[in-house]
């Protein structure tokens, strides 16, 4: 059932926030064209008007929130001390080797877990998505109807997805288990025992992120130009020849930041591990459920920022050895 | 970003030749063609089957939501779960909410990544590089991070259990993504486009809004897709903020409401489900024509 009053409220408490976005947008906007336009008369006044609401609102809500956060990890701020917490300095960074991050699991552990799962599904992504792509690109017949059907697991919102899959899991009901019982075998406890739940999770976000590099290595082999393949041709190449110096090759500018952006989403998903893992076995958990269970489930908020901050540095050292050695997003930024 | 401009877009782009390692100018052999069809036939299954699952369990009758039957229309279909989840629940109240966050969110967030995205393909301003790291950096930075301390200043700053934070949360939530693509996009049009556009006496800001942004449709709709999916979706954000405002909840949270711990109503769960699903099924099938040219214009011209 739906009533006006609900239709009303929400209608209302949305309008109103937009009000004063626009409000804010256009202040900071006549202030900009002022002191930059026309009091300093700056070449680059106009660009950095375009800007700005962008910058503006990005750092109130992740800047200011880090910086903030920075200080909170510096603190012992739990349930208990919320209001009064005291500084304890870097005691929480030490702690989140020291302790166990959760109620038993220490952190490399789940360090260990986490780079499992990110590595697993970011390989079976770009495979799956590459493997598509291959057999997708060239003239043929429903092409269109098969790639729109391929699409869908994107298109399907993540926590639907997530949840139907958990019910595939399911001991009795659960589609897996009639197939495996169907052939013979014993059923497999998916969701509360260890090891069957992280294959569930694999299996689950493999399924919903091979579109996403489908797409996107498909737009990248169309991009390159049929007559490579003619010449490599004439010079009597095998398909193996050509797949490993022509498509390859000219596919890594795409395939590059695709996988690198592929790791820091799977390395950060929430979703997939938190509802397939129902029963919070703590052998599923990944750095960032961890957190989440740290913060909201334990109350340790200085304790869990400063855990926060050690997985952000971990990303971050990635990030830098990883364009190091591939070297190829320079060519994204500084077009 | 209107409609009516959408034509000019689809004759801009070039017919290209399409060509694998697999089909080298050649025919394939009927024999390998077929063994193709099979193999993309099976992986349409995969993709398909869970969502058919959860369409057959909105069908069931409620005596026996839970079977081991495999059918896909089960033989006494019913649509008692619809009927119950559209005027029994509150089912309607929360797609209402969500659809009114999402729709102003996206489209802000659409024109801030837009104008922004112009700025950063076509000056060299001071501070460009340090922006799109900047940009960049933002991707890494785990969801559930940024929850504690936006958790902790919504509550002194009174915004848990109203939308305010959750509205400007979504708005910039997609915007470093965005930027990305678009300013990808913007480069790979040519900028005499524009001093053109100039020398017949429009502005930077009109060729801006007349010359460039019709042409870059595909990617414009990829990031209102992105934009819109991005607050659709949202589980995380919407449990930290609105807790357990009963009549503020946004469906993702519903949902998960009838999914309960111990005891889940799967028949109304699933037409939920699929009553979700739909809207956004078809607004993702329907901008797929962009999707491919949208995402990779930017990145394969490098």
């Amino acid at each position: 059932m739906i009533t006006w009053e609900v239709i009303l409220k929400s209608l209302g408490e949305v309008g109103a926030t937009v009000l004063v976005i626009l409000l804010g947008t256009v202040v900071l906007e006549v202030i900009l064209y002022f002191v930059l336009m026309k009091w300093l008369k700056y070449k680059y006044a106009l660009p950095f008007m375009l800007v700005a609401p962008a910058i503006v609102g990005l750092c109130a809500l992740v800047v200011y929130p880090l910086i903030w956060e920075f200080r909170l990890s510096l603190t012992n701020m739990a349930l208990k001390t919320f209001r009064n917490p005291s500084f304890i300095w870097f005691k929480n960074y030490l702690r989140v080797f020291t302790e166990p991050v959760l109620k038993q699991k220490m952190f490399f552990p789940l360090l260990g877990q986490t780079v499992l799962w990110t590595f697993i599904n970011v390989f079976f992504h770009v495979a799956g998505g590459l493997a598509l792509a291959l057999l997708l690109n060239r003239p043929m017949k429903g092409k269109g109807i098969y790639r729109t059907i391929l699409i869908l697991p994107w298109a399907i919102p993540q926590v639907i997805a997530v949840l139907a899959w958990r019910g595939e899991f399911n001991y009795e009901y659960g589609y897996f288990n009639i197939l495996i019982t169907s052939i013979g075998l014993q059923p497999v406890n998916w969701l509360s025992t260890p090891i069957p739940n992280f294959v569930a999770m694999c299996l689950t976000n493999i399924w919903l992120g091979i579109p996403f590099m489908m797409v996107i290595l498909l737009g990248g082999l169309q991009s390159i130009s049929g007559e490579y393949y003619e010449a490599a041709e004439i010079d009597g190449a095998t398909s193996w020849q050509k797949f490993n110096s022509i498509t390859m090759p000219l596919l890594k500018p795409v395939m590059t930041p695709a996988i690198l952006l592929g790791t820091f989403w799977t390395f950060n998903n929430f979703n997939v591990p938190f509802f397939i893992n129902q029963n919070e076995l703590e052998s599923s958990d990944i750095l960032v459920t961890g957190l989440f269970r740290a913060a909201f489930q334990y109350s340790r908020y200085g304790f869990s920022a400063a855990f926060a901050f050690v997985i952000f540095a971990l990303l971050l050292i990635y990030a830098i050895f990883y364009l190091r050695y591939t070297g190829s997003l320079k060519g994204v930024y500084e077009s | 970003m209107s409609a009516k401009q959408t034509t000019i877009v689809q004759e801009k782009e070039p017919k290209r030749r399409k060509r694998s390692f697999f089909y080298g100018g050649r025919e394939d052999s009927p024999f390998k063609r077929i063994l193709i069809h099979l193999a993309l036939i099976l992986c349409c299954v995969v993709a398909v089957y869970p969502v058919l699952r959860v369409f057959t369990v909105s069908l069931r009758p409620g005596d026996r939501l839970l079977s081991t039957d495999m059918s896909i229309i089960p033989p006494d279909a019913t649509f008692e779960s619809y009927r119950i989840v559209l005027f029994d629940k509150p089912f309607l109240s929360w797609l209402w909410n969500s659809l009114a966050i999402t729709i102003a969110t996206a489209i802000i967030g659409v024109i801030l990544a837009a104008t922004s995205a112009y700025a950063f393909s076509r000056w060299k301003f001071p501070g460009r590089t340090v922006g799109l790291v900047f940009l960049l950096a933002t991707q890494m930075i785990p969801a559930a991070m940024l929850m504690i301390p936006i958790y902790i200043l919504a509550i002194k700053l009174g915004m848990v259990g109203t939308y305010k934070g959750l509205v400007i949360a979504y708005c910039v939530s997609a915007v470093p993504f965005s930027i990305w693509i678009l300013k990808g996009y913007y480069d790979t049009i040519p900028i005499d486009l524009e001093e053109a556009g100039r020398i017949d006496g429009a502005s930077q800001m009109q060729s801006f809004r007349y010359i460039l942004l019709p042409l870059s449709t595909p990617a414009l709709a990829i990031v209102f897709l992105f934009n819109f999916t991005t607050a659709w979706n949202d589980y995380l954000l919407a449990r930290v903020m609105l807790g357990s405002q009963e009549k503020l909840l946004t469906w993702t949270l519903g949902i998960q409401r009838l999914q309960g711990q111990f005891q889940t109503q799967w028949g109304q769960f699933s037409a939920a489900s699929i009553l979700v699903m739909i809207p956004v099924v078809i607004l993702f099938l329907y901008s797929s024509k962009w999707l491919i040219s949208g995402l990779t214009m930017g990145s394969v011209k490098g």
